[in-house]
Order: C-alpha cells, then structure tokens, then sequence
C-alpha cells in the first residue's frame, strides 16, 4: 500500500459544542485525528480559542502524516468550515491545489456583518478584496480562493442534517443539527480518500455507549461522505493512506502531565481553577482511583486525592502541609496563579519542603491573553519570592517530556529537598499529538534521605531536621513518624527548626541550602540537563539555542532546512536551574552561528545564558503575539539571519489567527 | 505513655511580654492535651504569623510555625494527606480574620476533622498595635492614632456562616474554661473553632484583663468585681444539633446561636456556642468517592515497587488514550 509522503493540514473550526467551558472540547475536531490515528498515522494538533465559552471564533489545526511531526506549519491543504467567520479568516490560508468545505448558503453573508471578527481584521480582509475588485461578501472571498486554484466543495449540511432526521425519526431538527461538525470531518474524509470506517470507531470511542447518539452521526456521516465522493469529479490531490504503525497515544501536554504525576507517585494534587492549567486537575480528578501493577499492592487500588482550594495561596500552602507529611504533594497553575503563590514558594524553601509546581505559561503579564501561548515567565519562576534559595526548574519540550518530567521533578525535589517547578506552556498544554506509549518503569523512584519508619532515631532522641551535612540535604522525617518530632519556620531557624537570629548560624543555614543547589548540579546527569540535536554536517552552519515547546517546530524547521544542505544543530535547555552552565558554554563556544528561538519578547533563556555563561546570544528569532512557532516560521527566521550573518538580527515571528 | 505537662515544654526562651494572654492559652492548651487520649507522635501544632505563632516553639510536639494567614491551608493539607494525625491550628486574630479570613471560610465549608485555635485580642501585637479585625468601631486602643474605623469581624457569626461544625469561645485567664473547651474541640468529629479572647497588656489598653475581670463593675452587695465573661454552660444554653431533631427544631437552635453571638460589652458569653456532628466530614465525603482513604491514605500509599520503580498500572491508566492500529477488512 502507497503511504503518502505528503504532509496534511486540515482545520477544523471549533462547533458550538462547547463540552468543557472555554476550551474547544469539540470531539469530532479529535475525531478527525482520532481516526488518523486509528489509521497508523502520525498526528499533531493545535487549538487555538477565546477566553469565552460560546461565540468568539476558536478552531483547531491537524497535522498528519505518514512521519512523526512536532509541529503546526502556515498554511492547511483542507479548511473544513461550518459557518461564515471561519471562511472569511481563513480562507487566505488554504494552499493553492488545496480544498475549502462550507455550506452554500453563507455566500451571501457581509463581512461587515459578522460581528465576532475584530475590526482591524475586518478592514484588513476588505482591503484585500478591495485590491481585487472583489466584493466584501463571503462569495467575495470564495471567488479569490478560486483564483489562487483552491478547490471548492459545497456541502448543504443543513439538507444532510435534515435527511438524517427524517432516517432516524426524529422530529426536532435541534437534536440533530449538532452533527455538522462531523458531517465536515466525514466530507473531509471522504476528499482525502480515507476509509469511514476509522471515522466510526473513533465515534464509538468519544460517545461510548451512548448507542442513539452514534446512529445519528454515522448515519449523517454516510450521507455526507457519499455526497462529497460524488461531488468531487477530480481526485483531490491530497489522499491520505493507512499507515503500519505500533499502538501509539493520542493525547494532550496536561494529559501527559497528569499520567506522569499518578505514575510518578503524586498522591495530593491542589489546584485553583485557571486556564490552561485546570484541564490537567480534572484529568487527574477523574482517575482518582487507579490500578496497580502486580508488584505494587496486589487487589488493591491506588489513589490520589485532588483538593479545589480557595485561591493558590491555598494551593501551595495546602501541598506544602502535605508534603511534610511525606506525601508527594503538587500543584498545578498559570502565571497568574504563581503570583499567588510565591510566599508559599519562599516557605517551602527555607523549610526545605520537596513540593512540585507544575506552571503552565500563557500570554501575560496581567490577565494578558489566558487562552493563548507564551514563555514569559522563565526568569519570573527563576527568582519569584523575596531572598535568596534553591529551586528545580525544569522545562519540558513535549508530550513525552512532559510526562517523563512530571516524574522525575518529583525525584528532584525529595533528592535535594526544595520546592521544583515543571515550567510548561500554554501550547503544550493544549496541543495534541499521537506519541509512541509511554513507560511506567523508565524513571525510578528516587526519594532521596527519606527516613523509614523502620529506623530508630538517632543520639539520645533529639532529631535535626534542619541538621548540617556536607551536600546540604538533612535526613528528612515526616510529620507523624514516631521518635522524629521537628519545627519548621519561616523564620531562620536553627538545626531542631526553632527560630534563631544569629548571625553565625544564618551564615551556616544559608550555605546548608544554597548548597544543595550544587549538589544537585552535580549528581543530575548532563543528558537529563538539556538536549542536543546534532546536524547532519561535521561542523554545523548554525546552533539554534531554545527551551520549551519550541522543540517541535524546531526539530521540523531542522530537517527542512537540512534537507537544503544548511547545517543545523539545537540545544534545547530542559534544567534552567541548576543550569549547566559549563555544557552550555562549551556548546556556545563551538558554535559557528548561535540563534535564541523564544517565544517571548525579550529572549530570557538568552539573558539567563549571558548571565551565566558570559556569552551574549544576539541573533534572536521571538515571537509574541500569542500564537506558537510553525515550522515553516522558524525555517524561514533561520534563513533570514543565516542571510546576513554579520548583523544582529531579531526576527519577530507573526503567524497565527 | 501518660503525657505530662513537664514533657510538653521546650527550652526555647519565650519572649511573650508579660502578663500576655498568650500565657494562658498555652497553659491551658497543654493541660488539654495532657488530659486527652493523644499519641504524642501523632500530634502537630501549626500556627500562623504573630506572637501566636510563636507558641509552637514553646511547645514540645511537632510545630510548624507557617505564614502570615495561611496557617489553615498548611495545616489543612497535612490532615488531608495523613488523616491520622492530631492536627491544632493555632493564629491571631489579625493572621487569621484580616489576612487570611479567605481560608477561613472555605475550611469551614470543608469541615474536616481537626481544631483552630484564636488568639483574639484585638490588636496586630507583633507590629506594635495596629487595630485587628476584631477590634469595634471607634475604639481608640493605646497605639492608634486615631480610633478604629472599621466595624468589627465577629468569629462565631463568620464561623457559622462559613459551615464551621463547632464553635466555641473561651478566656485566655480561665484556664478551666479554655482547657475544657479545648478538649471538647479536639473531640468535635469535623472542624472546631476556639476564639479565645485575651488581654495584650501592651498595645490593648480598652480590653483589659481588668476589663474582663470586670474590676470597673464592683458588685454593691459583694463588693467583689463582676467579670464581663460567663459560662453559657451554666446557663442551660445547649448549642448542639443532634441527628434526631426536626428540621423546626434546627433552625431554632440556629437563630439563638446568632443571638447569643450578638451579646457584647458587660455580659460575654464564654463556651460551646454550637456543635453539629450531623454534617459529614470532608474525610467523609472524600471516603465516598475513594473507598480506600483512611485505611490507606495518600501519605500511606507505597510509590515503588522493591525493584524502585511506579506500582501503577500506566496501560490500564491511559486506556482512553490509546489509539491502538484498526486493520480494516479490504
């Protein structure tokens, strides 16, 4: 069977099926990768939506492919639309021999008149048409897809919608009009020359055993599918063909995070809702009973408690007293979320306490754009909190990064005793991709100096929680451990924990805590510290510098421009603190041309570089108007700069709807 | 073991000033705990910020001395976490009705079972005197430059609104009082609340232990003082709701409370105000949803296997997840 080397792009906007509140939860959007998943292939989705919950314009980008991808590009080969305002702000987007789905009955419809699109969207769109001599009508738009050779299908979906009705007998056509959107995916299907029957186990798979529901979408989803199959005279240039494959999971960056916390032993997780942090709790929440492997407890189950506080004061605070206990103890927020939390932070770290926070970035400052992608807060959780002490902050990648690190932060945390932060991004949280199966046994579980209950207390009873040692770390008892009654302050404090404003002992406290943050430098192995993706060439053209969700277009923009004989190797930073500060700087020293990829507008890995290391990165490709980095963006930033080498250069990326 | 008092003192040097109601509410809070079936092992004391909070040190069983107002957050989550253990919060009025008054109400809405001490004395001690939530309207207390402007917070009134499932209040210097209303706090199934009213002889001029000593009210025929405080015990007041009454009944009860929580000034109402053991505890409603809680809590569970890796089940975990490869008939 021919696999198709050609990538696909299909977009999807996002139905008035607004399952989970703001968020797109449109479940035939997924259906559309599920289906492609259920086919061998290789997935990656993004969703883009307001911070509303029914109205604004959201939608969500797929990409497929026989290849594992990582990333978004610019531009879709098929736009799937059922209403007015996708087609008018998207329709630009289509490639040229791609295909636009809509319903014949919005061609009429006024730009003017579709009051959910911005004003200067609106004038810009006009203008365009205008340029054209094309009316500022949806037909004008249709008209200008038309000329850029860009296929049309129109799909009467409120026909198909009521022949279904008519089939299953059921009168209120309401009940029924929701299955448009997989009259879409299904017409798409049908385009791209993809087998139904993947469309109707992945349906199977969203509706569970809700039997009425199926019938009525795979009835519709027939229809539709053969009228799209008639209607398309030419072959749609783009088909889509099962791929072999392993089983892989289809999932997003808060799921990863959330499997990864209950693997890796998180037993309270906390949380105050906020976007896009709170899907991450409610998975959690929704699994709080969870089986174990044989060698665990046999017959029996585990169990993590999931705790909505007041406010993420609470949050932390209440996964601090928590963790004392020797529970791993988490919580789960936004930037703006962290700004609260940032005296419990400073607690946990004079008290030495190993708490997990998982901080999912979005645009700031501020309220600043909930729902939408930045890394704006690295030198933020960096330094947040008044004085001085030691932090994990660890950066995940992607998904399976994301849920690897979920475990092993928490190894981190109790091995040197301090607060960690797992710093992600609003893009990771919500995009969603197929990735190969995840493993429950690749990062063991390190607790660090833990006392067991079976050990006797030490001298003649009196226990130092806060005792000296030459690593910094004091044997940790918990509250509750018979023999091992501690104090804990916010205060300095001396070994037993009580309050001491000496200044000798100040001296030695802060040297025991700051001096954990070496110890971990040093016992965390380099390759757990960054990763780095080697060029193909001997000596590479250009070393692009990055963190976070950068990765997945980075890893694409690469091979493209590999492909073109352009050198490229990345260095991707997952432990910004405890930095590796002497790899980074040998890695820099080497380099032939160095470029920070960040998406914020400042470049803060490559100020935490320059402090560092001493090295100032100025070639710099940033991005801040809220949307994440495709690939062709970074392809096309790299070439920018490799153009002209001896300026410094700082590529402002804008894509995005 | 039997505790003794002996075995609840620290040699950390207490630094209270003298004559502070802190005094007495230590004192009578450790002979509460002697007098209570409790595995020292098993108790901790957590307190806010304030000269309050500094009682943890002064007290020898696991003390964590946590943030200004967050004492019921921290406290909350170790209880949560370890059901098993003997959980005291202990704050100021300013820690825990200014700052952290939004913790306050949701743990009352939470109700889980443990106990919240007051040191309520009216004022912010350990800044040198600023009014507290506590403090009423117009009151001038030595240290203010001009009076309060701000009408008072009432803890009980708060307390029951917010779903506090027992609510006492008691007199830093009856220890008898404080330490029996203690006890019947730490035995309370749910979240107990003990304001304990006290003199600050430093920055509290008005609220006097003179004042609640009532030396201002000579008794014509006595010529003893007639202290502000009494006992509700003693009156026949009974604020508990039992499983059995009518839901008439309830509400009755419900509106004296309220009343005797209006009554200020020459007469103070001292003691159990309510108590309702009716209301599920969140150990409870969390036990509904995860049968295995309390016998193996989160602080109990076992996170690796001997060979040191996950015991979860991640394939029977991600099952939802997994997009397993349809071969399709052709």
């Amino acid at each position: 069977m021919l696999v198709l080397d050609q990538i696909e792009q299909y977009m999807c906007p996002n139905c008035e099926y607004p399952i989970d509140g703001c968020e797109c939860a449109c479940p035939y959007c997924s259906d559309f990768a599920g289906a492609c998943a259920l086919g061998g292939l290789w997935t990656f989705g993004l969703r883009e939506y307001y911070s509303s919950i029914k109205g604004p314009h959201s939608y969500f980008e797929v990409r497929v492919n026989s290849e594992r991808i990582r990333s978004h590009v610019n531009n879709v080969n098929l736009l799937a639309t059922f209403d007015a305002e996708t087609l008018i702000r998207h329709a630009d987007e289509v490639n040229p021999g791609g295909g636009i789905i809509y319903d014949p009955s919005f061609s009429a419809v006024e730009i003017d008149k579709v009051d959910t699109i911005e004003t200067p969207a609106v004038l810009r769109i006009k203008a365009r048409l205008a340029k054209q001599g094309l009316p500022a009508t949806v037909a004008g738009i249709l008209d200008e897809a038309k000329r850029r050779n860009v296929n049309l299908y129109p799909i009467p979906y409120n026909d198909i919608i009521a022949k279904t009705a008519a089939q299953i007998g059921e009168h209120q056509l309401s009940k029924v009009s929701r299955i448009i959107n997989v009259l879409s995916v299904s017409v798409s299907l049908a385009l791209l020359g993809f087998d139904l029957n993947y469309l109707d186990q992945s349906l199977g798979r969203t509706f569970g055993g809700k039997k009425k529901v199926i019938e009525m979408n795979e009835i519709g989803a027939r229809m539709a599918y053969d009228f799209a199959k008639d209607l398309a005279k030419q072959p749609f240039p783009y088909q889509l063909r099962p791929a072999q494959n392993q089983s892989r999971l289809l999932l997003m960056g808060n799921e990863a995070v959330a499997l990864g916390k209950i693997v890796g032993g998180c037993r309270v997780q906390t949380y105050y809702p906020i976007t896009p942090a709170a899907d991450e709790s409610e998975f959690i929440e929704s699994h709080e009973n969870f089986d174990l492997l044989d060698g665990g407890e046999p017959g029996k189950k585990g169990s993590i408690l999931v705790t909505q506080t007041e406010d993420e004061i609470a949050a932390i605070t209440m996964a601090t007293g928590a963790a004392l206990t020797g529970v791993r103890a988490a919580t789960s927020t936004s930037g703006p979320g962290f700004s609260l939390m940032v005296e419990g932070l400073g607690w946990a770290g004079m008290n030495e306490v190993p708490v997990v926070i998982t901080q999912y970035s979005r645009g700031g400052p501020s309220t600043g754009q909930p729902t939408r992608h930045e890394q704006g807060d690295l030198k933020f959780v960096l330094s947040a909190s008044h004085g001085e002490f030691p932090r994990i902050v660890l950066c995940s990648g992607d998904l399976e990064e994301c849920f690897y690190d979920a475990i092993m932060i928490f190894n981190y945390a109790e091995r040197y005793q301090m607060p960690a932060i797992h710093l992600i991004d609003k893009s990771l949280a919500n995009s969603s991709a197929t990735i190969p199966q995840l493993r429950s046994d690749m990062v063991p579980i390190q607790r660090g100096k833990l006392i067991n209950s079976g050990h006797q207390s030490e001298g003649n009873g009196e226990y130092h929680r806060f005792a000296f040692s030459d690593d910094g770390v004091s044997p940790r008892a918990v509250l509750g451990l018979p023999g091992y009654r501690f104090w804990n302050s916010g205060d300095e404090h001396d070994t037993i924990g009580h309050i001491e404003e000496d200044p000798d002992n100040r001296i030695k406290m802060m040297t025991k805590r700051m001096t954990k943050l070496e110890t971990a430098a040093h016992e965390i192995p380099e390759e757990e510290k960054f990763n780095f993706f080697r060029s193909t060439k001997k000596q590479a053209d250009v070393t692009l510098v990055s963190w976070g969700s950068t990765k997945g277009p980075i890893l694409d923009a690469m091979r493209m421009l590999e492909k073109e004989g352009i050198g490229v190797e990345f260095l991707q930073i997952r432990l910004a603190s405890p930095f590796p500060t002497e790899s980074v700087r040998e890695k820099l020293a080497g380099a032939k041309l160095a470029i920070d990829i960040e998406q914020n507008y400042t470049g803060q890995m490559a100020a935490v570089i320059a402090e560092k290391t001493m090295i100032d990165i100025s070639n710099k490709i940033v991005k801040f108007n809220g949307r994440p980095m495709s690939q062709d963006e970074i392809y096309e930033g790299v070439k920018q700069i490799i153009s002209n080498p001896s300026q410094n250069r700082r590529v402002v990326l804008t894509h995005g709807a | 073991m039997v505790l003794r008092l002996s075995d609840l003192k620290t040699d950390v040097h207490n630094d209270w000033c003298p004559g502070c109601g802190d005094f007495g509410i230590e004192a009578g809070l450790k002979i509460a705990l002697t007098e209570l079936p409790i595995d020292i092992n098993k108790l901790v004391l957590f307190s806010g910020i304030g000269c309050s909070g500094k009682i943890v040190h002064f007290t020898n069983a696991s003390g964590i001395h946590t943030l200004h107002g967050r004492v019921l957050p921290f406290a909350q989550g170790a209880k949560l976490a370890n059901p098993d253990l003997e959980v005291i919060a202990i704050g100021g009025d300013g820690d825990g009705l200014g700052i952290g008054v939004g913790h306050f109400v949701h743990a009352g809405r939470r109700n889980i079972d443990m106990t919240y001490i007051i040191h309520d004395n009216g004022v912010y001690g350990l800044t040198k005197g600023q009014a507290s939530p506590t403090l009423h309207l117009g009151m001038q207390t030595k240290s203010l430059p001009m009076p309060n402007i701000n009408t008072n917070v009432d803890p009980i009134m708060l307390a029951l609104a917010s779903g506090f499932t027992f609510i006492a209040r008691t007199y830093a210097y009856n220890t008898k009082h404080l330490k029996e209303t203690v006890k019947k706090a730490v035995e309370h199934k749910g979240f107990a609340l003990v304001d304990i009213l006290q003199p600050c002889p430093t920055y509290n001029d008005i609220n006097t232990k003179e004042w609640y000593g009532g030396e201002d009210r000579i008794d014509a025929a006595t010529k003893k003082p007639t202290p502000r405080p009494y006992e509700l015990e003693g009156t026949g007041y009974d604020g508990r709701i039992t499983p059995m009454m009518s839901e008439d009944d309830v509400e009755k009860k419900m509106s004296q409370i309220i009343e005797k929580s209006r009554e200020w000034g020459d007469k103070i109402p001292i003691g159990v105000f309510y108590q309702n053991e009716t209301i599920p505890t969140y150990e409870d409603r969390i036990k509904a949803r995860i049968p295995s809680y309390l016998e193996v809590p989160p602080s109990g569970q076992q996170l690796a296997k001997p060979d040191g890796t996950s015991p979860v089940n991640l394939a029977s975990l991600s099952k939802q997840l997994l997009f397993e490869r349809l071969v399709l008939a052709q």
